[in-house]
């Protein structure tokens, strides 16, 4: 009994040392890149803190990179309300020099916890028109915008021989019973942004009565925008069975028939405007970098990227659009809004009363 | 024997559990305490009202009471279910064997958001079951946590299963126990431990099971984790989540009290030179284990069926484009690095966090399986057990926005070592390790050691003979489970990832959510390819073992 079991060591040493063949090297394997500067010196990294939407074509990040001298660290996660909360935590020992995906929904949120500080820098034509009411400041600036809005299946309303929707009011008739699913406000960006909008419709008041009725007539709340769109919305990738689903106004770009023709539409008198800032950290480590970064977002360059990337409109005027983008993603002229301040002291409240119409 | 007593007592206690207490502390103790730390600590001074006040809401109420009973059903279901799988999965021979063990375990490494997705596409409106109205029901969101968890309860039990000491068995039918006797009185109660440690795991999984609530609960339920995410991260409502959390540990606490006491307090269990059960034909009486593990199967295949019909259908024909498009960066450019790039990420990854997870959980094992000597040190042992369980009950949300805010700065500058994720799932693996392991340590008699002792090995010599060949196939098994854990695992990466290194559910998640191309498809492809390199891996694995007979 004290002669050890060679059978079984040997088995267990070779599975164990064909588990790491497996995968050729490890401990993080090639690439492993490890460059800091941190005290001392002047800084060679700048640390942008962002949502996991986050995408940039990398031959720009390297542009960045050689016209500034910084290494460009990005760390995102989350979506704008982890952004937010995460930055709101921190606010007094800043984690990043500079956060980019605080929108216009958690903007106020931010500043009250005066996460940024004001940096000098020259907007491009255009985008004051963007900024954040109620940041005196100039704390925020933007980088893009987009608008949550109902969309239709136009093919699906041809072939039933019925008119599409166009308005909120119109989600309540009976002949749309059952055709509408949307993200759910509690759980994703553009879930909320509708909320929102029927909250600008319909009045403090009202909004509440509004969404029994629509939830009456058979609309489908889903966790997020993939499900909505990906899942239960007839011309998504898995071919619901709704044809009226809570997405973007750039999504009819995304549907084109190739005939010439896109098989969707955005309606624009549903639609929210969603705007995403940038902001230097009150105590970032490397200032300088974090004003370079807010720069470079508002290039013309990144601007010009912004919807092949990101799926979001740019803020600079003049900004040429891809081909699909100026044909079918049409934007609302006067899109619904909300007062910030009046968002960040009502969230909650609205949150929970929307929560508990859902859940009943 | 006395010189066996160098490994023994608190200090060789101490010495063994340093290493993994480490770990522990940093990636989860201290990320933990920050979150909960600024929910309760207001202006210095813990507000305990408060909390208190957090818990006598009326909604929280309801939020309790739907966890408790959506995670108790659906861990009662996984178990009845799980364990006549076990039986067939590891005790019976038959063609396909190895296949089934695979398919049941797949599951389990999924990310919940392709398994939601597919589970969508089977219940939903336009699905083949959505005559059946389940999208959306308290029904759906119990089925997927059955589908997530009864791999848990096939390998937990199946494992203890194998490694039976037939004798006893034998003997009572010897002595003319039917064979429902036989599993009455002496199979299952030598299962108890195995399946007590798995159904404790299922419900804690369940308990804080998260994206399937929320996909398949179409939001008109919470639990106790939806609630702490919307807290969080919506609502920033941290004294909320804080008592919400603490709950959480409450909870675990308790249960892992109420589990060891439903294990025997005096395990005999076999030592290493007892006669292995060897697999066994099928007999009639074997006809309803084979009816659930069938009913078992269906669960499992058919959502991951409609994962493989959807990557392989673009633009209504069949196609395998979506396959092809794996070495590209996706529609529109969706992802940093090709899908293909990310299954070579994933796979590194998950070596480390196998190798890691093993590591720290035979040490954390070995620690708490000693005998005791003395009071104090059963107590120490006791404390260290529970506190390796408790990753697996405390919200996933709360542990991750923990790291986001603690770890990025000195002391704790982790977030861009390339050893954070690996050791992260390793954290999240490391209770499936220790409950795997343990059991089998702590039902070794203690006199085989301190014979080994009393020949004259010395302490590492007596492991080596005594316990080592006990656990090596549940080694080799459970590496396995870590290494598919490891595969999977999104929760704690996601928040984790370095953006130009992420891993194969990170990228799918981003595909799904990023319109345009093929990205959709590509989704359901990666996740095909996902599941099938698990597959894989579990395979090559159960091909290492020795023939049954000669361990």
């Amino acid at each position: 009994m004290t002669r050890a079991r060679p059978t079984s060591l040997t088995t267990l040493a070779a599975g164990l040392l064909a588990l790491s063949a497996l995968a050729g090297c490890s401990l993080g394997g090639p690439g492993t890149e490890e460059a800091s500067g941190s005290d001392g010196a002047a800084p060679t990294k700048v640390v942008l803190v962002t949502h996991d939407s986050f995408s940039l074509p990398k031959a720009l990040i390297a542009q960045f990179e050689k016209d500034t001298g910084y290494d460009l660290q990005v760390r995102s996660s989350g979506d704008a309300g982890t952004l937010t909360s995460q930055l709101v935590l921190n606010a007094d020992d800043p984690v990043a020099d500079v956060a980019y995906g605080v929108d216009n929904t958690f903007g106020s949120r931010a500043l009250q916890a005066q996460v940024f500080t004001p940096v000098d820098v020259t907007e491009p034509a255009g985008a004051a028109a963007y900024d954040l009411p109620g940041d005196d400041a100039h704390a925020l600036r933007p980088v893009d915008q987009g608008n949550v809005c109902v969309n239709v299946d136009d093919t699906w309303f041809a072939a039933k021989g019925l008119t599409p929707p166009r308005t909120f009011d119109d989600l309540l008739d009976p002949r749309y019973r059952g055709l509408l699913v949307t993200p759910g406000a509690t759980t994703s960006s553009p879930g909320l942004a509708f909320l929102l909008a029927t909250i600008a419709r319909y009045g403090e008041d009202g909004w509440q009565d509004y969404w029994r009725r629509l939830l009456a007539n058979g609309t489908k709340v889903v966790s997020g925008w993939s499900d909505a769109y990906e899942v239960d919305f007839t011309q998504g990738g898995g071919k619901g069975r709704r044809p009226i689903v809570v997405s973007y106004d750039s999504s009819p770009a995304f549907t084109v028939d190739g005939k010439g023709g896109t098989t969707t539409s955005a309606l624009l008198d549903t639609c929210f405007q969603q705007v995403e800032y940038v902001g230097a950290l009150r105590g970032a480590a490397n200032e300088a970098g974090a004003k370079a970064v807010v720069a470079w977002l508002q290039s013309p360059e990144v601007q010009a990227a912004l919807p092949e990337s990101m799926y979001v409109f740019p803020v600079a005027e003049g900004t040429a659009l891809p081909k699909d983008w100026a044909r079918f993603a049409k934007q609302p002229a006067s899109p619904a809004s909300v007062a910030p301040e009046r968002i960040a002291e009502q969230r909650d409240t609205w949150l929970r009363q929307w929560s508990d119409l859902v859940g009943s | 024997m006395r010189r066996a007593s160098s490994l023994r007592g608190l200090p060789g206690l101490l010495a063994l559990a340093v290493l993994p207490t480490a770990v522990l502390v940093v990636l989860f103790v201290v990320p933990v305490a920050g979150m909960l730390g600024r929910g309760v600590v207001v202006d210095g001074r813990p507000d305990l009202g408060g909390v208190l006040e957090v818990l006598g809401r009326p909604r929280v109420h309801r939020v309790l009471w739907f966890t408790v009973w959506s995670s108790g059903l659906a861990t009662i279901v996984a178990v009845l279910l799980g364990v006549p799988a076990a039986f067939v999965a590891h005790r019976l021979r038959f063609p396909g064997r190895s296949l089934v063990r695979l398919l049941l375990l797949v599951p389990f490494v999924l990310p919940t958001v392709v398994v939601g997705v597919a589970f969508r596409q089977l219940v939903g409106e336009g699905g083949p079951l959505g005559g059946l109205g389940l999208d959306g029901s308290a029904a759906a969101i119990v089925a997927g946590l059955v589908f997530f968890n009864v791999s848990v309860v096939v390998r937990g039990v199946g494992a203890a299963w194998a490694g039976l000491d037939p004798r006893p068995a034998q003997a009572a039918a010897a002595l003319g126990a039917s064979p429902r006797q036989v599993l009455t009185t002496v199979t299952l109660p030598a299962l108890r431990p195995a399946i007590v440690s798995s159904a404790s795991v299922v419900f804690l999984f369940c308990a804080t099971a998260f994206g399937i609530v929320l996909t398949l609960g179409g939001l008109r339920y919470s639990s106790v984790e939806t609630e702490i995410y919307l807290l969080t991260t919506q609502l920033l409502d941290l004294r909320a989540a804080a008592a919400l959390s603490l709950l959480q540990i409450a909870s675990v606490v308790a249960l892992l009290l109420v589990a060891a006491r439903a294990r025997p307090a005096d395990a005999t269990g076999r030592g290493s030179d007892a006669p292995r059960l060897r697999p066994r034909r099928i007999v009639a009486a074997d006809v309803p284990a084979l009816v659930v593990t069938a009913a078992v199967l269906t669960l499992v295949v058919a959502p991951l069926a409609m994962l493989v019909i959807g990557s392989l259908r673009v633009d209504g024909a069949w196609s395998l484009a979506a396959y092809r498009a794996l070495d590209t960066t996706g529609g529109g450019n969706a992802l940093v690095v090709p899908v293909t790039t990310a299954v070579q990420i994933s796979l590194r990854t998950a070596v480390d966090a196998t190798w890691m997870a093993l590591l720290l959980g035979l040490l954390v094992s070995v620690a708490v399986t000693r005998r005791s000597r003395g009071r104090a040190e059963r107590r120490v042992r006791t404390v260290l057990d529970g506190l390796f369980m408790l990753p697996l009950g405390v919200s996933a949300v709360t542990l991750g926005f923990g790291l986001l805010i603690t770890l990025s700065r000195p002391p704790l500058d982790l977030r861009d070592s390339p050893l954070l994720v690996p050791l992260a799932q390793a954290l999240v693996a490391l209770p499936l390790v220790v409950r795997t392991l343990a059991p089998l340590l702590g039902g070794i008699d203690d006199r085989q050691r301190q014979a080994a002792a009393s020949m004259g090995a010395d302490p590492v010599r007596a492991w080596l003979s005594v316990e080592l060949p006990v656990i090596a196939r549940p080694l080799l098994a459970v590496a396995g489970l870590a290494f598919a854990v490891s595969l999977g695992e999104f929760g704690a990466t996601s928040f984790l990832a370095r953006d130009a290194r992420p891993t194969l559910p990170v990228v799918i998640v981003r595909l799904l959510g990023r319109p345009g191309g093929l990205n959709y498809e590509m989704a359901l492809a990666a996740s095909v390819v996902l599941a099938a390199t698990t597959a894989l891996v579990m395979l090559a694995i159960e091909r290492l073992r020795v023939p049954a007979g000669v361990l």
